[in-house]
């Protein structure tokens, strides 16, 4: 049987069981009076014993599929002949290979040794009876575990409490999915960044100012031998960055303060949404802006003041990349000044402060930290787009202070890095890994530094 | 013409509402109707304020219909009524404060001394500073007490030295008689003071810009009753230089605080006296049934 097929079996079975333990308890709640007799609703008595049916059987599915691959694989490779079985891990894969592509037919029998030809043989009567094993056992946990759950099932049993506690461990199971997943590539991330730092010292990755990741492909080319000084990855990525909250952070902040103080409902429940869609935007619509709109644009101004901008420019990525984050600003703005109490304007509007003395100094200081954490957000989502910046600053890793020319950042370098068909072990690709840890733990301090003080801010008016 | 007749059918109908409500409670009532004019003595020589026909409307509702009051210099003077009948209203349409909220409009003459309060010469930002106004919860701003206080007089630009502006926060803390409990912490912020040093600060911000009216609109209605007792004690010192117009849910403190006491109901100014006469012998019914406690 099919594993979905199997699945769907379950699922019938789950149903059934929750039906019947609906039944049996209400049966069991007539004598007695009615249900309100029974300790729990009949509902939590259905559920538990539906879970009695699920757990086991899902139980059981999982281990078998973890398990009997390694298991069969055991079954073949010790059926060969003592001649035939190989010596090391490696060749043992590449001979189930084998086994596995006779037993498929991609490989003709004739092919192949006789021995293994038999061995393809008893890989596929094995994964057969494997695959009837697996539904017998998955059905009968099912039901022994349905059976057991509705015997159980009396007016004294705190189903409820059960219920609550088996539903507690499955949401916290999925918790776990989301965050073990997050650890494993933090993790893996981490491995390859230490192999990169094995090959590349952290002394020059860090403070080196050269970067070109290029090494040679073959023993006998002439290729530069690569240098990872990532200085002006981080330096072009902090210029776009500040070139893009330089933009954000005053236009955000003041269409929020207008939105928030001075708009009236019909034009705010227009424009706030408005201003939202500018996150919505893909970031590559954004791109091309960049690279065929603005930078363009930028270049013919330039020249027409006689200075020289390269047609790839930090300024060019960092405004398209300025009006990108304007709703992370401008959005999170809005909600802490309009959270500022109604009772601290008229204070000081009623002291004699003009409707802009007062948003100056008392709802935009009682508002600055959430700003704050609204701006960091804004940063650390500077700092982690890609696709503008590979459309509209260019490759060449700079390092240099001036927003005209072509810079690269980190993001982007990640992208060549990885792009090109290399060994998955070349210092370069590793170097990919190494920039996106320090990319993540920047951006991470970032956020936790947003949120803190956002945070912060919540209680203070609480 | 039409728009005048309709409002006047709507007070009606407004006016028969509560009677009819609760007439088990109070069966006289239900006929009480509204004095032609305000009864007692709303008028007075030579007032500190004063206000004729005063008519306020939240878009089509209207708040507060045809009120004539005069208030006097130096004096305290409470005013009373049930919840919703329109005293906040009132007062914040003393210093304006109703321009912020966009569907409230105000007719009526309303006079600081000689001068117009809602004419368009007025400068609303100095008729802030002559009227101030404190609020029913204490909102002092995220800022430090020394700059709680010296708010005001920074706006104004009062104080040209920094000695002058210690001096004025100092005078306005020892006046709300809060400065013994924050000396030695006026670079603390003012949001870490007790409710009741909240409101007091709050008062001394209000009174740092040397106000000739100080509206208090509930000032007490958040705090227990020895912060309360030092916030009377306060308005009795003030009333030697400030004039004061206090809204109040508690007679016991209309009675305590203030030389006259003003009663609304639903919107009109039924009875003006003198607080001992509005507390001893009414005059008119509905103040009556609203000091015994029948109704509010
Ligand atoms: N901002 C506003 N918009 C619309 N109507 C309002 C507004 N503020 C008050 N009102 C209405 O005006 C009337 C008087 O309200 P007001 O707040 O002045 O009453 P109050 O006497 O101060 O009541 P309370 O004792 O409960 O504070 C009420 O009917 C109220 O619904
Ligand atoms: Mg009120």
């Amino acid at each position: 049987m099919q594993t979905g097929n199997l699945l769907l079996l379950v699922l019938i079975l789950v149903a059934l069981a929750y039906y019947l333990g609906l039944r049996r308890s209400v049966a069991l709640a007539r004598p007695l009076g009615g249900i309100r007799h029974l300790q729990s609703l009949p509902f939590y008595y259905a559920m538990r014993v539906a879970l009695w049916c699920a757990i086991p059987a899902l139980v059981v599915l999982g281990l078998w599929m973890v398990l009997d691959d390694t298991l069969i694989r055991q079954l073949v490779i010790g059926g060969l002949p003592e001649g035939l079985r190989p010596p090391s891990p490696g060749a043992r894969g590449l001979l189930i290979t084998q086994i596995q592509n006779v037993a498929s037919g991609a490989l003709p029998r004739g092919s192949v040794a006789p021995e293994l030809a038999a061995a393809a043989d008893r890989l596929v009567g094995l994964r057969g009876i494997n695959r009837l094993a697996l539904a017998v056992a998955v059905l009968a946990a099912a039901m022994f575990g349905a059976a057991w759950g509705w015997a159980r099932i009396s007016p004294r049993l705190r189903a409820r409490e059960q219920v609550e506690r088996i539903l507690r461990g499955l949401f916290m199971l999925c918790a776990l999915v989301a965050i073990l997943t997050t650890v494993g590539i933090v993790l893996s991330v981490l491995f390859e960044s230490i192999r990169f730092f094995h090959k590349v010292s952290p002394m020059e990755f860090l403070f080196g100012v050269h970067w070109s990741p290029q090494t040679a492909l073959r023993a006998d080319q002439v290729a530069s031998s690569g240098a990872f000084g990532a200085v002006p990855l981080f330096l072009g990525t902090m210029m776009i960055s500040a070139i893009a909250l330089l933009v954000a952070v005053p236009v955000g902040l003041m269409s929020a303060i207008y939105l928030a103080e001075y708009a009236r409902p019909w034009v705010r429940s227009f424009a706030k949404p408005a201003l939202e869609i500018l996150a919505g935007v893909p970031t590559v619509v954004y791109g091309f802006f960049a690279a065929l709109t603005v930078a363009p644009f930028i270049r013919g101004l330039g020249e027409s003041l006689g200075l020289d901008v390269a047609s790839e420019s930090a300024l060019a990525a960092g405004l398209v990349m300025g009006v990108m984050i304007i709703p992370f600003v401008s959005s999170l703005a809005d909600d802490v000044i309009t959270a500022v109490p109604q009772v601290m304007r008229d204070g000081s509007l009623g002291l004699g402060a003009t409707k802009s003395e007062t948003i100056r100094k008392v709802v935009i200081p009682a508002a600055l930290p959430g700003i704050m954490g609204g701006v960091l957000l804004a940063a650390s989502r500077a700092i982690g787009e890609t696709m503008i910046v590979v459309m509209a600053a260019g490759l060449a890793a700079n390092l240099t202070a001036n927003p005209l020319d072509a810079v690269t950042t980190v993001t982007v370098q990640i992208v060549t890095l990885l792009t090109g068909d290399q060994e998955f072990d070349s210092a370069k690709t590793l170097a990919a890994f190494a920039l996106g840890l320090m990319l993540f733990i920047t951006t991470l301090a970032l956020n936790v530094l947003a949120l803190h003080i956002v945070r912060k801010y919540r209680e203070q008016y609480e | 013409m039409d728009t005048a007749q309709s409002l006047d059918n709507r007070d009606a109908e407004a006016g028969r509402t509560p009677a009819t409500q609760d007439k088990d409670h109070r069966p006289a009532m239900q006929d009480t109707p509204y004095p032609e004019h305000t009864v007692g003595h709303p008028f007075l020589d030579d007032p500190k304020m004063r206000l004729r026909d005063v008519n306020v409307f939240y878009a089509d509702n209207q708040a507060i219909h045809n009120v004539s009051l005069d208030i006097g210099k130096n004096e305290v003077i409470a005013l009373i009524g049930p919840s919703g009948c329109g005293k906040s209203t009132f007062l914040r349409s003393l210093n304006r404060m109703n321009d912020t909220i966009d569907i409230c409009r105000v007719n009526g003459e309303l006079f600081l001394e000689r001068q117009d309060l809602y004419d368009s010469k007025m400068d609303v930002v100095e008729l802030r500073a002559r009227v101030g106004m404190v609020f029913q919860k204490p909102n002092p701003f995220p800022k430090s007490i020394y700059d709680n206080v010296a708010y005001g007089p920074r706006l104004h630009g009062l104080a040209d030295k920094k000695y002058d502006l210690d001096e004025m926060v100092e005078t306005s803390l020892r006046k709300a008689g809060l400065w013994d409990e924050v000396k030695d912490r006026l670079h603390a912020p003012g949001t870490g003071l007790s409710g009741g040093q909240q409101q007091r600060l709050c008062i001394a911000r209000t009174i740092a810009v040397s106000p000739e009216v100080v509206l208090m609109d509930e000032p007490c209605s958040a705090l227990d009753p020895i912060a309360t007792a030092k916030i009377e004690e306060l308005i009795a010192e003030l009333t030697e230089s400030y004039t004061i117009a206090i809204v109040t849910h508690s007679m016991q403190q209309a009675a305590r605080v203030s030389h006259r006491t003003a009663y609304f109901h639903l919107g009109r100014l039924i009875e003006v006296n003198d607080t001992d006469t509005v507390f001893t012998k009414p005059e008119h019914a509905l103040t009556e049934a609203y000091i015994t406690g029948r109704f509010g």
